[in-house]
């Protein structure tokens, strides 16, 4: 009965929206509203700042999750939170920062500034970007449903059969996990091809790949994993919704499966992962440290190969997460070395940073702090990297707050640090006004100690014994004091993020107009009015050199060369097929949630309907004249 | 090109020659073709190599030496290579400015692509009832999921294919559509691609 009235209400729907068939004065209301123009929006700078606020919504709601852990583990048999509780709490976590807060963070920045670094009106697929924003989007909001509908996801972000399976994990946690990761994941292939095809074809003249800026190098390298590492997880993912939902066998034992296949594609992604969001880090910190420093960056041309080396080597390296499986000594030192190669570009990049600061008239802004702080920080965390990396270290590690405090120490020290760097750093070019620098400062002076006092401690919870993942321990185990040391650090980020908050409500309300190029900038982005125009360009520049503006700031002019004489300029319209087709994606993964295949299959078929309509679209997208670019240069520099 | 003479191209019945890469839009569109056919790969990878992790998993089913039957798969493989043949010979009638015989060769394509579905689909119900089924085993699951994503490629393939038929059918060809064809043709051989190593890999290999 209820497919029934399923399928009516669908059909109606899909027939009015096919039709025409609804009010049109209310159509137009809604075309009218300025939601309507970001909802539909294939901007690359509005999509920038939509997946910035979605995944700063993800960034608070996994911060609390991280404190409820944390204030659990405050003293010895705590009941605060324990149980099935507590293991959905810090999954849920894992899974939030690293898919909903660290990708969709840095591909805000990859989609507000890669463009205007390599002299590009718009991305190569501006209505592909606008899907995969509305993919995260939507994968973001369907896996955090299962709070609001109990049970969410309680198998660690590894997600490990058989503990993933029915069998362990009964009700729909798991399957929340499942479909909203596999959604989100499409989000994230799109916009990797888009970001690849985009600094591939769309650079402008004279813009040869070695003139490329750093940040666009590591994000071209970070969507090149994504590439190749996204495609794993997709298929694991299909593995566990076949066994989870339609009865399949890969990973039951008594059925002729194996659960080791889970962990290598899980890994065979996971790996390529920790690089994809912290390449674009590296990025950004060699963007912020040679402005600061006022210098051009050191050994330019092997960072971009360590970049290279990196992206390469990380794809070799998963099994170094499955030492203890029993894969037997060969395979477990191949991986071991291997692993410990991956050491020699990132020590590589480390001095090239460390360089470019020596004899450099450095400037400690904000921006530059978090990139000075991020160095030393990181280095801590490749240290440890490389002791887990040999097995009979390993063996000792393993499952230990340990290893809790490796992987803190290279993603918050690389890539939130990095991150936040980068919104000091490009803040102006975005709204057109900076963060204010004090509020600024006190918020990396809390972040950064109390970062440390959250995690360095960690090293030795882990070395006295303290396993992860658990809930609680005992009075008599001594572990009582560096517990809640940890959970004061913990407290202290938690301020330092909310003084993040405070800090751009305060920028906003006592915002001041600053111009093109606020930080004395070296690469393009700079050359252009802030905020952008939406057409980014009134005339492509000519780029004639590494540092392009830079260049021609040296060379005494005050504006890049056009490569093109001023005239009308095509660009892309609006549209609302994007978040339409990702709908039709919610609402079957919704349905295969709870068990209604009907209702997935539905959706599923609703969604590549749409697709077969933008198909017939005549798109041809717009011309902006060029007197009208004429009147914005003008208004925008008046 | 300039954008006049692109917006003429556009309206006039001759294309430029390589209409598929005239435009940015166009060369956008393959470049990213590739680069999805160079995820599928990895993806069709990973289902590959659970197929042959669990092909020896076969419980009370029959094994891959009894289920096989070489001729009728031998049928579907040299239908899907001829049509990937005759894809070709669609994009070859566009690059004659010949579009009748593009909507022709592609029109071909698009009936052996379904033929070649209806045979899998009479092979899959014949393995049922041999007792070869999705949740029977973990050799069913995974031969089920490789073979069954390659057929959805198929029958996106065919639909998408048919889709672009329909519109040059209804508005004629236009510099918009080659892109389209193009990639839609490449997309067509990376199917094809993927079900010689099915050919391979699934069933010669499960007969040894």
């Amino acid at each position: 009965m209820a497919t029934l009235v399923t399928i009516i209400v669908f059909i109606l729907f899909l027939s009015a929206i096919l039709t025409g068939g609804y009010n049109k004065e209310l159509m137009d209301r809604f075309r009218s509203h300025w939601l309507w123009d970001w909802i539909t929006t294939v901007d690359h700078k509005k999509i920038g700042i939509m997946y910035g606020i979605g995944g700063g919504f993800f960034f608070i709601l996994g911060g609390i999750e991280a404190l409820l852990i944390r204030t659990q583990l405050f003293y010895p048999n705590n009941d605060f939170i324990v149980g099935r509780a507590f293991n959905e709490l810090l999954t849920m976590h894992g899974t939030t920062m690293i898919f909903f807060v660290a990708m969709p963070l840095l591909f805000a920045l990859m989609n507000m500034i890669v463009p205007l670094q390599i002299g590009a009106r718009d991305v190569a697929f501006p209505f592909l970007n606008a899907m995969g924003l509305w993919f995260f989007i939507a994968g973001g909001i369907l896996m955090n449903l299962s709070w609001l509908f109990g049970n969410a996801p309680d198998a660690g972000w590894t997600n490990y059969v058989p503990i993933a399976a029915n069998e362990y994990s009964a009700g729909t946690g798991i399957d929340y996990y499942v479909l909203g990761l596999q959604i989100s994941g499409f989000g994230t292939l799109m916009s990797g091809i888009n970001f690849l095809a985009t600094i591939i074809n769309m650079r402008t003249e004279g813009m040869s790949f070695l003139r490329m800026p750093l940040f666009t190098w590591t994000s071209f390298i970070s969507s090149a994993l994504i590439l190749f590492g996204f495609p794993p997880l997709t298929a694991g993912l299909f593995l566990i919704m076949f066994e989870r939902l339609f009865g399949a066998n890969f990973f039951d034992v008594a059925a002729g499966g194996n659960p080791i296949i889970w962990e290598h594609l899980f890994w065979i992604f996971g790996h390529p992962e920790v690089y994809i969001v912290v390449l674009p880090a590296f990025g950004i910190m060699s963007e912020v440290i040679s402005t600061f420093s006022k210098k051009r960056l050191f050994g330019y041309t092997s960072m971009v190969f360590a970049t290279i080396l990196i992206g390469f080597l990380g794809f070799m390296v998963w099994a170094h997460h499955m030492f203890t499986v029993g894969m037997g000594p060969v395979a477990n030192s191949i991986f071991a070395i291997a692993t410990m190669t991956i050491a020699v570009p990132t020590g590589i990049k480390v001095f090239n940073w460390l360089f470019t600061m020596w004899g450099g008239k450095i400037r400690f802004t904000t921006a530059m702090l978090y990139a000075v702080g991020f160095i030393p920080t990181f280095v801590m965390g490749g240290v440890t990297g490389v002791m887990l990396s040999t097995p009979p270290g390993d063996y000792q590690y393993h499952d230990s707050y340990f290893v809790v405090a490796h992987f803190h120490y290279v993603l918050i020290g690389g890539t939130v640090f990095g991150i936040l760097a980068g919104f000091y750093y490009w803040w102006p070019k975005i709204f057109g006004y900076k963060l204010n620098e004090k509020l600024g400062k006190w918020n990396f002076w809390l972040f950064f100690i109390g970062f440390h006092l959250t995690f360095l401690i960690q090293h030795f919870i882990g070395l006295f014994g303290m396993p992860r993942r658990v809930f609680t321990y005992q009075p008599e185990d001594g572990l009582t004091l560096i517990n809640q040391i940890s959970t004061v650090g913990a407290y202290m980020m938690a301020v330092a993020t909310i003084l993040f908050v405070v800090n751009v409500i305060y920028s906003y309300r006592h915002r001041v107009p600053v111009g093109n190029d606020p930080w004395d900038g070296r690469t393009l982005e700079w050359s252009i009015p802030s905020p952008a125009p939406f057409y980014n360009f009134a005339q492509l520049p000519k780029v004639r050199a590494l540092d392009a503006f830079w260049h021609e700031k040296m060379k005494g002019n005050k504006e890049m060369e056009p490569a093109e004489p001023l005239g009308p300029i095509h660009m892309p319209s609006n549209n609302h097929l994007p978040i339409v087709i990702v709908l039709g994606f919610f609402i079957s993964g919704l349905g295969f949630v709870f068990r209604s295949n009907e209702v997935g299959a539905l959706g599923l078929i609703f969604a590549f309907l749409m697709m077969f309509v933008r198909s017939f679209e005549k798109d041809h997208g717009y011309h902006v004249e060029t007197d009208e670019v004429e009147k914005v240069e003008k208004g925008v520099k008046a | 090109m300039s954008t006049a003479e692109l917006e003429q191209a556009k309206t006039s019945a001759k294309l430029p020659p390589h209409p598929e890469r005239a435009t940015m839009e166009g060369r956008n569109k393959i470049l990213g073709l590739w680069l999805f056919i160079g995820a599928e790969t990895v993806m069709f990878a990973c289902f590959f190599g659970t197929y042959l992790a669990l092909k020896g998993s076969n419980l009370d089913g029959p094994t891959t030496q009894e289920l096989y039957q070489i001729p009728m798969v031998a049928i579907s493989t040299l239908i899907l290579l001829v049509s990937s043949l005759t894809s070709v010979l669609g994009v070859l009638g566009m690059h004659q400015n010949n579009y009748k015989k593009m909507m022709l060769w592609f029109g071909v394509t698009v009936l052996l692509g379904f033929s070649f579905l209806g045979l899998e689909i009479y092979e899959f119900v014949e393995y049922v009832h041999a007792g070869h089924t999705f949740a029977g085993s973990a050799f069913g699951s995974a031969f089920y999921t490789l073979l069954g994503t390659h057929g959805a490629h198929v029958l996106f393939g065919v639909l998408w294919i048919s889709g672009l038929l329909v519109q040059v059918w209804r508005r004629g060809m236009s510099l918009d559509m080659a892109p389209k064809f193009f990639s839609a043709s490449l997309y067509w051989h990376f199917i094809d691609v993927i079900w010689v190593f099915i050919f391979t890999v699934v069933y010669l290999m499960g007969k040894v």
